[in-house]
This record gives C-alpha cells, structure tokens and sequence, in this order.
C-alpha cells in the first residue's frame, strides 16, 4: 500500500479551532457591518452616485473570479489527465464552491435591498447578464457538488471524469459572464470592451490557482502532513504562467485604450495620473502582484520553498485585489464623457474625477468574504474527507521519485506509509 | 369605444366579485378574518371601495394589482389606488394631525401588527392624505 | 378587474385621435377640459393603458439656454420632494444626493464656445439600463418613458453603471414625507420620469413648465409620432441631435444647437 493516498479528514487541533472561530468571528463583523449599512443606507459608506460599486464589489468580483480559478487544480487532473493533480482535486471543488459563496454573500449584503433576495429569485430579465450570472452561479454550486461527490464515494467514482468536465467548461462560461458584466457596459469607456471577459478568465486562473495554494500547503502542512517539493515547483510554475497570462491581457487593454483618442484620457488618468489607482496598478499590481511572484515562482532557488511560494501567492492575491479595485473604483472615478471635445462642469459632477474612500463597514463586508468561504472550507475538511494524507512526491507521481526523495513536513505521517 | 367597455365591465366586476367571495368563503378563516382589532373608522357616510370582507381578504392583491397597471401601463383611475386609501382612512393623533405609518395607531398598521407582517409601502409611499401638486402651471391651458 | 386592460389597436388610436381633435376644434368649452391635454399632445383616459402611438419626448434648444438659468433644476425637486441638494437636511453628502435634472456647463476645448444645458434620463428607445436590470425593475412604457419599478428594483445599481448619460440615481437613505404622488426611498435606483404622474394627467412635465414661466422656454415637450404636435414640427424644421447619438441608444430627449 506504499503509493494509495488516503483522505483524511482534519484530525481535531486548538490550532484548527482557534481558526475557526477567527473565520467564524470575522464572518460576523463581516455581517454586522452589513446590517449597518442596510439600516443607515448606504450614506455612511464611501459610495456616492458616481462611484455606485464600492470595496464590496471589489471584494466580490475577486472572490467569484478566483472561485472559478480554484477549479483548475481539478480540472488539469480529471480534465487534462494529469496524475499528480488528482489527489489535488476534492479541495479544488470545495474551494471553489466556497469561494463562490462567499463572493456571492458579499455581494448580496451590499444590495440595496437585500430584503428582496426573493425577488431576485423569481423575477428574471433574460436580456441581463446579470440575470444570466444568477443561473451560472447556482449552477456551478450544482455542478460543484456532483463534482465533490463523484470524488468522494467510491460508488460514483466513474462519472468524476464527465461530470469534472462539465465543471471546466461551466466555469469558463461562468467567468465569460462576470467579465461581461463590465464588457456590455457600452456607455463607459474604462469597461465597454470584449477582452474584459478573456482577461477575467485569465485572472480566475491566476487568483484561483494563488489561493489554492495557499489553503492547501495550509491544511497540509498545518496538520503535519507531507508534502512534496516537487509537486509545489510544479504549481508554482503553472501559478507563474498564469500571473503572466493575466498580466499580458491587462496589458492588451491598455495598450488598446491609448492607441485610440478616445480612450487616450482614460489610460492618462490611470496609468500616470491617477493617485491612488496609479499606484494601486504599478506597484500592487504589476509589480508586487505580478513581476515579484513571478521570480518566486520560476527561480529555482525560491520556487521549492514553501515559505517563498506562499508569499508568492499572497502578493498574487493582494495584487489582485488591487488590479480589481483600479478596474472597479478607478473605472468609475473617471469622469463619463458626455460630450466629447467639452469642458464639463455641473452640481452633479460631471466632468470631475469621482472621490471615493472605502469606509470600515465596506472593508470588514469585504473581508468576511474571504472568512465566510474560509469556513466552508475548514467545516468541508473537518467533516469530509477531502485531504490527503500525504503529497509527498514519490506518493504523487512516480516521476518525482528520482528527482527528489525527500519530502518535508509530516516525518511521522510518512514513516507510516513508507 | 368607452360604450362597448361600460356595459360589460359592471357584468364582468359582479362575476368576479361573485367568484371571488365564493373563493373566499371556501377558504378557511384566512387572512384578516379572524384578525379584528380596533380597526380605526374610516371617514363617515361612504363605503369602502369593496365589501369589507373582500377588503379584509384582499387588499393586498388589489394593491399589487393596481401597483402593476398604474406603474407599467399608466393606468391613473384612482378608485384602487393606494393614494386614495389615504384619502378615507387617514386616523388623526392626538395633536389633531394625520398619524404617519409610523405610528400604531395608522389604518395600515392596527391589524398588521396583530398578523405580524410588515409590509414596506410606506418607506416610499405617503402615509397621510394630500398630494396637490407642487408645480402647478400658472397658465392652465399651457 | 373592472379595469380590463383595453387595447388599442392602431386604427382605433388613430381614429380616436382624429374625433379627438375634430371635436376639439369645434366645441369651444372643450377647451375647458382638453387644454392642458391638448397641449401635452393626445389625451388618455386616466384608465387607458399607454400605448406605442405616442412617443412622449423634450426638445431642449441649448441655445436658448442660459448658463446660471436654474428653473428645470429647481421645479424638479419641488415636484418631486428632492430636498437633499438643495437643503442639504439630509445625512448624504453632496456627492450621495439624487439629482434627477442637473445643469451642465459645456465648454468647446478648441474654440472655446460655452453653452449649458439640462440632462436628465434621456429615456432611451434602446434603453441600456433596462437591458442591464437583472429583475426587470428598469423598464421602458409602451409610450418610451423609461422608469424603474421601485417595487421589484433590488439596489444592485447595474443600471446606473449602464446608463451612458449619469442619470439615475441611488437613494443613500431613507426619505421622510415624500410627496403622496412620488413615493421614493432608501435602498433603490430612480431618476427621471418625464412627469409621468403628470403626462398621464395630461400635463406637461414640471421641468418644462417652469422653463417656460421661469425660464426662457427652451424646452418642448409633446408627442414625437404625432406630427401635429409642436414639438414633431421643431423635430422636422431643426437640424437636432442627441448626447452620445454614436450609441445608438435613440433618446427622446433631444437638443438643439449642440
Ligand atoms: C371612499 C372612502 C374609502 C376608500 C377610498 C377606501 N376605503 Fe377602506 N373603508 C372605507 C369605509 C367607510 C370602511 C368601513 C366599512 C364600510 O362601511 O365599508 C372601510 C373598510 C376597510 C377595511 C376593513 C376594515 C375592517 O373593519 O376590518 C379595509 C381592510 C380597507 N377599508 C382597506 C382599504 C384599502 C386598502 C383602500 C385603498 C385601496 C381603501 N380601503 C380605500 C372607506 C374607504
Ligand atoms: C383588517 C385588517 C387590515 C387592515 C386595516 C389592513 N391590512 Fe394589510 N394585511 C392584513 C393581513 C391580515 C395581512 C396578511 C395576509 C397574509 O398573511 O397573507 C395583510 C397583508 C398586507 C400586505 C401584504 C404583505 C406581505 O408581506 O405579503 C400588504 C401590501 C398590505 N397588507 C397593505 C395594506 C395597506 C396599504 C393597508 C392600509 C391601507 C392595509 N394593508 C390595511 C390585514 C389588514
Ligand atoms: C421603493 C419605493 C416603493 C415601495 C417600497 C413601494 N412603492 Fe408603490 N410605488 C412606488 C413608485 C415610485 C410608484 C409610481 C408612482 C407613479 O408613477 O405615480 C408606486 C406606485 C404604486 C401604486 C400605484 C399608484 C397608487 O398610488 O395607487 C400602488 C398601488 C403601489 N405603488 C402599491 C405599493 C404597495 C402595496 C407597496 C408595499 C407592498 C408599495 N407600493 C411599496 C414606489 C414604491
């Protein structure tokens, strides 16, 4: 039985607890920050009738984005039949779906009505994307859940390739939708275009993959179990392909911007002269989020350290949350033309670059967002067995044998096995 | 064209109304029924636009109904309005002022909060009689 | 139930329109009731549903327009119980305030040409926040005013993301004595109605009215498909335009001399 992984669930630790209850905390302040702002209305946040879409969104988008992305590791094992990704597999599904809830809790606590979930529900206007984004969410929760149980019982297991399958293509779909929300947006010139839904897909892979890394090396490592160096070079390097494959599509976007007069103005004000969104940009995104992740994940001096990647990924995430709020806020900042070639003034602030703040309650929304997903995920490892017992390399691929022999963390646990 | 309408609409009210009593009484003691609290009186020497206990059973549909046809077709008759409930059934304070809905004592409100709903109409919605409006074309005939 | 919808089919409307207005000519004291009905184009039972016959829309003529002139602007808010900008009584801060009419001051960048004018919903033939709406709150009436129904409106705000021209707004808090014909409140997108509590009562919208006693009456307002109308007239004499024409939104609000 030297090379059969067994899952495991997550053995009871004060660590693991003590966690938990964080999650658990912060998903609260998380919801009564909402309640705040549902009870007040939305004036005691940064928003404002030119910046509608606030931290929330920002929060949100990236969740639903990277929910989508944390499907890969599944899909590159049942999709694309590569072997070591297989034991991968069950925390991608279950990450997925959390990440999805919790983007979508987020986003629903900052309607304006949240009250009227219902009608949410039963009245639809199929012309929206948004409507359309109703159906691909649930669905891909559906999906998700066909997915976690053909992994995890024995019975069902032929359909896990098919129904894994499903899971890839629904989720390319899923992210065509959340990208076009902002590409059908033909009255603003910072959204209005067709990249915005390949870049956002470029993006899932990059913030879902990052996050995946993170929570599993977490679990894993946090419970003593191994884990092999040479399967985390491994993701690391994919992480590193992805990062550039969103970098090279945020840079198609631009480019097309200040090529065309139109938009020459829009890509000024972001890329030069745009504060806050300026910087966000260039340091958090292209270069903390992008270019330093980037020599983690491909030096081979950095790209074994599990220290190293992890921090790779964290910058991947907050270089995201950057590269989001610079399209979301810094979108909405710039003016809307109204008339081209005019100097605009008015009561309403046309013509002038919108103010926006993000407030406390917005942030902690924000924030619970990821704790609320956290949760799903510590309660889905406790109670189910999603987590291997070992990644160690020669358990995962047979190739990783000669390479490496070693694999760190979790001597106990490997004894056992060997 | 109105002729046509005028002749069959009092036929086609009585069959619904007809219809809808008879509905009404198979169903068991539903809404309103046996929710009697002091129901403050409405203004004297008229009757509501239905029978009480149709009012009592219904006003919630009718609303709704008329909310659909006033705000997608334009359709201003105000017998069913939610406006004009106002008009009858504003209740007065102690201060000798129409009570708002914030007040227990509103028309809306006395048997709403015995049935335990809480309906939002009046975050928007006035909750008092009145309505001239505000702009008014000094030339009427503009 | 009573009110069965009734529906128009276009002979009937036009046939009504053509008795409508015979009759008008010829009996003097129907003037008495059809005055501001006439004016606002063709009257409609207050029970007739609105139909695609008519196509409510303003001609603005910005060169008539003066800059500081604030009548539109203010006649709206009185109208419609919009205190916030003006009072400022509220907890929002200016840039939280509705403001469904607004000013704007336009300025050529090269030759330095200025002009003002108002902007508000432009109800849109093609409107893009109705298409955006994931319930349907956002919708256009068969007569092309586009208005959001605040009872299934869930406060996402796509709609004023998607609105080319700024005009919706959102309502950052809740509101206190709403005027009894235009419930507003917390939590919910709106903007414009051209006055459709007003239209639907055969008056003009109060934008207009004021332009034109208060003003210096730069607005037309009346029914574009009724060729009759002053407006459809000014629409036909007049090289016209809209904001953001290169959309192809089609809006019923016009301007002249942009
Ligand atoms: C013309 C005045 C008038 C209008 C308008 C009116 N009502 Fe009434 N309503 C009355 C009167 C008078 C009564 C008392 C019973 C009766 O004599 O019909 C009453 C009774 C009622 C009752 C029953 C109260 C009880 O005793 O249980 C309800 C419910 C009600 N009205 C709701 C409404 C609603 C909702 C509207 C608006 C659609 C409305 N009414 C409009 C006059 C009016
Ligand atoms: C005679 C008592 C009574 C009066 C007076 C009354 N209601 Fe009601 N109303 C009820 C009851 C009971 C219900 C709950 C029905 C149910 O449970 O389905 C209700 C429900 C409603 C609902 C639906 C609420 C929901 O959540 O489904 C609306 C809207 C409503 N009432 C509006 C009004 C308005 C507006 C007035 C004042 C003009 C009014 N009602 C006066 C008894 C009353
Ligand atoms: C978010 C704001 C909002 C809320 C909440 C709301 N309404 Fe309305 N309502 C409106 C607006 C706006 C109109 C359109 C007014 C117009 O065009 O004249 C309207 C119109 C109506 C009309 C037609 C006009 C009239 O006076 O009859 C009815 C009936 C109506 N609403 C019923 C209701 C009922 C019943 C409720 C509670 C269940 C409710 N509304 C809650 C905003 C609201």
């Amino acid at each position: 039985m030297t090379n059969r992984i067994r899952y495991h669930t997550i053995d009871n630790s004060p660590g693991f607890w003590a966690i938990f209850v964080l999650f658990l905390i912060l998903s609260a302040i998380g919801l009564g920050a909402a309640f705040y702002m549902e009870h007040h209305g939305h004036w005691v946040t940064g928003m404002s009738q030119n910046v509608v879409w606030g931290t929330p969104h920002v929060f949100a988008v990236f969740l639903i984005v990277a929910a989508s992305g944390a499907l890969n590791t599944a899909s590159i094992g049942s999709v694309f039949g590569r072997k070591p990704y297989k034991p991968l597999a069950p925390l991608s599904a279950l990450l997925a779906g959390a990440l999805l809830i919790g983007g979508l809790a987020v986003l629903v606590l900052d309607l304006g009505r949240p009250d009227r979930l219902v009608i949410a529900m039963t009245h639809y206007n199929f012309r929206s994307i948004f409507a359309w984004n109703i159906f691909l969410y649930t669905g891909f929760l559906v999906v998700l859940l066909a997915y976690i149980w053909t992994m995890l019982d024995r019975n069902v297991k032929a359909y896990s390739t098919p129904v894994g399958f499903i899971g890839f293509l629904w989720r390319l779909v899923l992210t065509t939708g959340t990208g076009s929300i902002f590409g059908f947006l033909v009255g603003r010139a910072a959204y209005d275009a067709a990249i915005m839904a390949p870049m956002f897909i470029a993006m899932s892979f990059s913030f879902g993959t990052a996050l995946y890394i993170l929570c599993m090396l977490a679990i894993m490592v946090g419970n003593g179990r191994p884990v092999g160096d040479e399967l985390v070079a491994r993701m690391a390097k994919l992480l590193g392909v992805f990062v550039a494959g969103s970098l090279f599509f945020v840079a198609v976007h631009h480019l097309t911007n200040i090529y065309g007069p139109e938009t020459r103005g829009l890509e000024a004000f972001l890329l030069l002269d745009g504060g806050i969104y300026t910087s966000l940009f260039w340091l958090g995104f292209v270069l903390l989020g992008s270019v330093v992740p980037m020599v983690l994940f491909f030096h081979p001096a950095t790209n074994r350290s599990f220290s190293m990647v992890s921090l790779g990924a964290v910058l991947v995430v907050l270089g995201g949350l950057a590269e989001i709020y610079v399209i979301i806020i810094g979108g909405q900042a710039v003016p809307q033309v109204l008339f081209p070639g005019y100097e605009v003034s008015s009561s309403f602030f046309d013509g002038s670059v919108a103010y926006y703040a993000p407030s406390w309650p917005e942030v902690l929304l924000g924030i619970s967002g990821f704790a609320m997903a956290f949760l799903v995920v510590a309660l889905g490892v406790k109670v189910l067995r999603f987590m291997p017992h070992s990644l160690a390399d020669p358990l995962v691929d047979a190739h990783f044998k000669g390479k490496a022999d070693k694999a760190r963390g979790g001597d106990a646990a490997q004894a056992q096995t060997a | 064209m109105t002729g046509k309408r005028g002749i069959t609409s009092p036929l086609r009210t009585a069959i619904a109304v007809v219809v809808l009593a008879l509905a009404a009484g198979a169903t068991p003691a539903a809404a309103g029924d046996d929710i009697a609290p002091d129901v403050p009186e409405a203004r004297k020497g008229e009757h509501c636009v239905k029978p009480v206990p149709y009012m009592r059973r219904n006003h919630m549909d009718m609303l709704k109904h008329k909310r659909d046809k006033t705000m997608h077709k334009g359709q201003r008759k105000k017998k069913y309005s939610l406006k004009r409930c106002m008009d009858c059934h504003a209740v007065k304070g102690d201060d000798g002022d129409f009570v708002t809905a914030k007040s227990d004592k509103h028309f809306c409100n006395v048997c709403h909060d015995t049935a335990a709903v809480n309906p939002d109409c009046f975050s928007c919605h006035a909750s008092t009689p009145g309505g001239e409006l505000k702009v008014q074309s000094k030339e009427a005939s503009r | 139930m009573t009110e069965a919808p009734h529906n128009d089919t276009p002979a009937l409307a036009d046939e009504a329109r053509r008795r409508f207005l015979k009759r008008a000519g010829l009996t003097a004291g129907f003037s008495l009731f059809a005055g501001s009905a006439l004016a606002a184009g063709l009257p409609k039972a207050l029970d007739e549903a609105t139909s695609s016959e008519r196509r409510w829309g303003i001609l603005v003529d910005a060169g008539k327009c003066p800059e500081g002139c604030t009548a539109c602007v203010d006649a709206c808010f009185e109208e419609m119980g919009i205190e916030g900008p003006r009072v400022g009584d509220n907890h929002s801060r200016p840039d939280q305030d509705s403001q469904w009419i607004r000013k704007v001051s336009l300025k050529n960048e090269d030759t330095g040409h200025a002009l003002a004018l108002p902007v508000m919903c432009q109800h849109c033939t093609y409107p893009p926040c109705v298409d955006v709406c994931p319930t349907g709150a956002s919708f256009k009436r068969a007569d092309g005013i586009v208005l959001v129904d605040r009872h299934v409106c869930i406060g996402c705000r796509y709609c004023i993301m998607a609105c080319p021209y700024k005009a919706r707004c959102f309502v950052h808090e809740a509101i206190h004595d709403q005027e009894p014909y235009m419930p507003r409140g917390k939590g919910t997108a709106e903007g414009c109605t051209m006055c459709v509590h007003r239209i639907d009562h055969g008056m003009k919208p109060a934008c207009v009215v004021a332009c034109h006693e208060e003003g210096a009456g730069a607005m037309t307002f009346g029914d574009t498909n009724d060729p009759e109308s002053a407006i459809a007239g000014k629409l036909r004499d007049n090289t016209t335009s809209a904001i953001r024409a290169d959309l192809g939104t089609e809006p019923g609000i016009r301007y002249m001399g942009i």
